[in-house]
């Protein structure tokens, strides 16, 4: 399955739909599997609309799902600037009062929990995200 | 895409019934929602999330932001959620270490 989305922050919720429906339908990941999948897909797609508006470009963003031999991949890909990952600022720990001060941040260390692999890409012509899914009831 | 935020009072408390998807869209009015409440004095938060379909990292944001507010009128925001694929995202974040979260109203208002 593959579609194009305009990057509007309205349709986030159209991408997650179409890809859970899609994980359901293929039948390979059970229900609290999938629930996870739209959280990652979420956060990807997000911070996909969020690059483009960034960089004040009006194309779409791709979102393409398959399921392979032993997995379901899920690619989304923008146009936007790129970042570094590495140089995401760290957040103080949660019992630190400091913390309340960071109501961003919290989207990839989601992806990372909730997926089994993540990879990320990313240039200063914009950013892919593939995220994975084993197979059955694997566990984190 | 529908976003319910009803209101009521009990015991001193602001009770926040929130309905529906919680996400970049969404959380906006969430936030507005917490923001005008605080400003017209209420302190005591109580955000009931038993309607919510679904809360990303941007619906963690917009309560982070609230438990700021409330903390800075030395007053408090707590949850009821008992929900797994909700709690979950608070576990993963380790908020739930920030967060008092309760079964039901009645629980929270009783704590």
């Amino acid at each position: 399955m593959e579609l194009e989305i305009p990057a509007r922050l309205e349709f986030v919720a159209l991408a997650r739909l179409l890809v859970s429906s899609f994980a359901a339908s293929t039948a390979v990941l059970p229900e609290d599997r999938i629930d996870d999948l739209k959280i990652a897909v979420s956060e990807a797609c997000t911070n996909a609309i969020e690059a483009h508006g960034a960089a004040d470009t009006a194309e779409r963003v791709l979102v393409r799902c398959r399921d392979a031999d032993e997995h379901l991949e899920v690619l989304i890909e923008d146009r936007g600037a790129g970042f570094d990952l590495a140089k995401l600022p760290d957040h103080p720990p949660v019992t630190d009062p400091e913390r309340l001060n960071f109501e961003r941040g919290l989207g990839i260390p989601l992806i990372r929990a909730l997926v089994d692999d993540v990879e990320f890409s990313s240039s200063s012509e914009g950013t892919a995200v593939k995220l994975v899914m084993h197979h059955g009831d694997a566990d984190n | 895409m529908d976003l319910g935020l009803d209101v009521t009072e009990r015991e001193g408390w602001a009770i926040l019934a929130v309905r529906g998807e919680v996400d970049v869209y969404t959380a906006p009015r969430f936030r507005e929602r917490l923001i005008e409440l605080v400003s017209q004095g209420h302190h005591r938060i109580l955000v009931d999330l038993e309607g919510v379909d679904f809360l990303d990292s941007t619906g963690l944001g917009v309560l982070v932001g609230g438990l700021k507010r409330v903390r800075s009128h030395d007053g408090e925001l707590a949850l009821v959620c008992t929900q797994r694929r909700i709690l979950k995202v608070f576990e993963i974040t380790g908020l739930t270490k920030v967060f008092s979260i309760h079964e039901t109203v009645d629980d929270a208002l009783a704590a």
